[in-house]
């Protein structure tokens, strides 16, 4: 082998640069042995989360299976029972899409509010931090935490206005769980938005409000609807602090007459309901509580599978 | 404020005759070099007078005073550092979003003080529009990009004219005539520059300022947005900022030459060195540092 020089315009022989020194010099001995172990090691850690699942799922629905395809519709427009072939999840579904009104009602409002308000207007200081660390410590409070809050303020405080162990008291306890959380995601997705956009705003003559309304707000809301669907999916499946503030664990009959006797009334909700039957002795409940979490997982996979779909619809880059 | 060492540094710099004249706009005039003629007796739009610039502790800016003239381009040159950028900053309040910002001196915007307390930074804002130095249009469509800024100031005419104005004046309306729902995003780097300007000319402005408008930009696009500057100043007053030395030889008419002073105890602020005719300072100039740094020598 041998190189060329221009200015020499000589070709040069490279006696020592020879193809099979060459060769044998740069030729791939493959001993990264550790990092090969590494990489299996990581695969395995994967493969165990993934095992797990997976070995749970088919359980679940290889247990619920039976229910469902025998009982079909019939099994989610039931009320619940003591006798397992009447037995059905209508009076769960019924709860926990009241309850998730609630949520959405009050939390996403209240927390993007909060949000903005933190992210936009408040100075940044030593107070706003402060604040700001304990909201984030909020998100990670244990949720039966919460569960007592509810059971002091909503149900033994203001019970007269609530119905004391009613939906309404369910409702807003799981609106101040998930308030945290839709603050943290809001403020994230509102950060997201670059400040030479804000300053684009600014620089036409706009005011800080026009810019928040007008750019801000608009290209932080997918960041923030995913967020806050997320966080929804969250309560969904909220148990402990719902057992609490008056979720029935038995059989009841719900309130009938208008709506704020019905809210200031009995309800269960449908994570609520797998806890009851599945504590009850027999293995026909051990099925239906099965069912009931296929349901369930179902119905938290379609709220996730929304904020997945609104993030890629509505997503930017800069 | 600080007075006699600082002040004498900056203006000694700049010959002290100006200092003693006073009307520093009237001396200018009998120097040569200037190749817009009409520029010599343009009016002042900016007064700027002992300007500094703190964020905290820390002085960005001493005790600047220069005019900025109605009409013509004035480009703010200077290593990095020597807050030129945080000067231009200051002619549409707009470091007042930075929260540590704080501001000395005046700036008399047609004789009006800029930092009087009754002046809204929104109003000003309308008047002095602003091109960054990263093109960042809305992620909207073209057409709301330029038409947001007459929109919110309450504009009655026709909007669809104001918008194919603004973007012939900004020299991209042929390339976008067809696509004004596209997003402004998916322009090139350039084309967005362009939008931007557009943006900005859409409220009518008296006075654009461009910071570094060309720095993320290619050689053909940076040509273009220049020629543009060119025809806009007929119209407008510009004043850019740009760290590229043949980019202000070419198009500006003065020149305003800042430096990083830096202090016996390590404070390091920025100041001006000599502000002059585009010519002079970059065939003549009176400071050494001014040659220094315009030769190639420094920065």
């Amino acid at each position: 082998m041998s190189l060329y020089r221009p200015d020499l315009g000589t070709e040069i022989p490279r006696t020592a640069l020879t193809q099979e020194a060459v060769w044998a010099a740069i030729r791939g001995k493959h001993r990264d042995l550790r990092g090969r172990i590494f990489e299996g090691a990581l695969l395995l850690t994967l493969l165990l989360s993934l095992g797990v699942l997976v070995t749970l799922l088919v359980d679940i629905t290889g247990a619920g299976w039976d229910v469902l395809t025998t009982r079909k519709t019939e099994f989610l427009t039931s009320n619940l029972s003591s006798i397992a072939s009447r037995a059905g999840v209508w009076q769960g579904l019924v709860g926990s899409v009241m309850v998730m009104s609630f949520v959405i009602i009050l939390a996403f409002p209240i927390g993007i509010g909060a949000a903005v308000y933190l992210e936009e207007y408040a100075p940044d200081n030593a107070a706003t931090r402060f604040l700001t660390a304990n909201i984030r410590n909020l998100a990670g409070v244990p949720s039966i935490v919460y569960g007592l809050l509810g059971l002091a303020i909503f149900v033994l405080w203001i019970g007269r206005i609530t119905g004391g162990l009613s939906v309404i008291s369910g409702g807003l306890t799981l609106a101040i769980l998930v308030l945290p959380i839709v603050i943290i995601t809001s403020m994230e997705a509102l950060r997201a938005v670059p400040s030479s956009i804000r300053e684009a705003g600014y620089a036409v003559g706009a005011t800080k409000w026009e810019v928040i309304r007008s750019h801000v707000l608009p290209y932080a809301r997918p960041g923030i609807f995913t967020g806050t669907v997320l966080s929804l999916a969250r309560a969904l499946g909220e148990t402990a602090p719902l057992i609490l503030v008056g979720a029935f664990t038995g059989t009841f009959f719900g309130a009938s007459g208008n709506l704020m006797e019905r809210l200031q009334g009995p309800y269960t909700t449908l994570p609520t309901v797998v806890f009851n039957w599945s504590r009850l002795p027999g293995e026909d409940f051990r099925h239906m509580a099965a069912a009931a979490s296929v349901l369930l997982m179902a119905l938290i996979l379609v709220v996730n599978a929304t904020a997945i779909l609104l993030r890629n619809r509505y997503e930017r880059k800069w | 404020m600080n007075e006699s060492g600082e002040a004498m540094e900056v203006d000694l710099a700049r010959g002290s005759v100006e200092r003693e004249a006073g009307e520093i706009g009237r001396l200018i005039v009998e120097l040569p070099g200037n190749h817009r003629p009409s520029a010599a007796e343009s009016p002042v739009v900016f007064d700027v007078r002992d300007l500094s610039v703190w964020y905290g502790p820390f002085r960005a800016i001493r005790e600047v005073t220069l005019p900025i003239y109605q009409r013509q381009i004035t480009a703010l040159i200077g290593p990095s550092g020597c807050g030129k950028t945080t000067m231009l900053r200051c002619f549409n309040r707009m470091n007042d979003l930075i929260p540590a910002a704080r501001v000395e001196g005046t700036i008399l915007y047609h004789g009006v003080d800029l930092y009087e307390r009754e002046v809204d930074p929104v109003e000003v804002r309308r008047r002095i529009g602003m091109v960054f130095q990263k093109p960042n249009p809305f992620p909207k469509s073209i057409y709301e990009n330029v038409a947001f800024g007459p929109k919110i100031a309450g504009f009655k005419g026709n909007l669809d004219d104001l918008v194919e104005r603004s973007l012939e004046k900004a020299a991209l309306w042929d390339e976008v005539k067809g696509k004004l729902k596209d997003s402004g995003m998916t322009l090139s780097g350039g084309q967005q520059q362009r939008l931007c300007i557009a943006r900005a000319i859409a409220v009518e402005p008296d006075v654009i300022l461009m910071d570094e408008p060309c720095s993320s930009l290619d050689p053909v696009a940076t040509l273009r947005i220049e020629e543009l500057m060119q025809e806009l100043v007929s119209e407008y007053t510009i004043v850019i900022v740009t760290h590229n030395m043949q980019q202000a030889a070419r198009v500006s008419d003065r020149t305003a030459f800042l430096t990083v002073d830096v202090r016996e105890d390590g404070q390091r602020t920025g100041i001006l060195v000599e502000y002059d005719f585009t010519d002079k300072i970059f065939r003549n100039p009176s400071d050494g540092r001014t040659e220094d740094y315009v030769t190639g020598r420094f920065g």
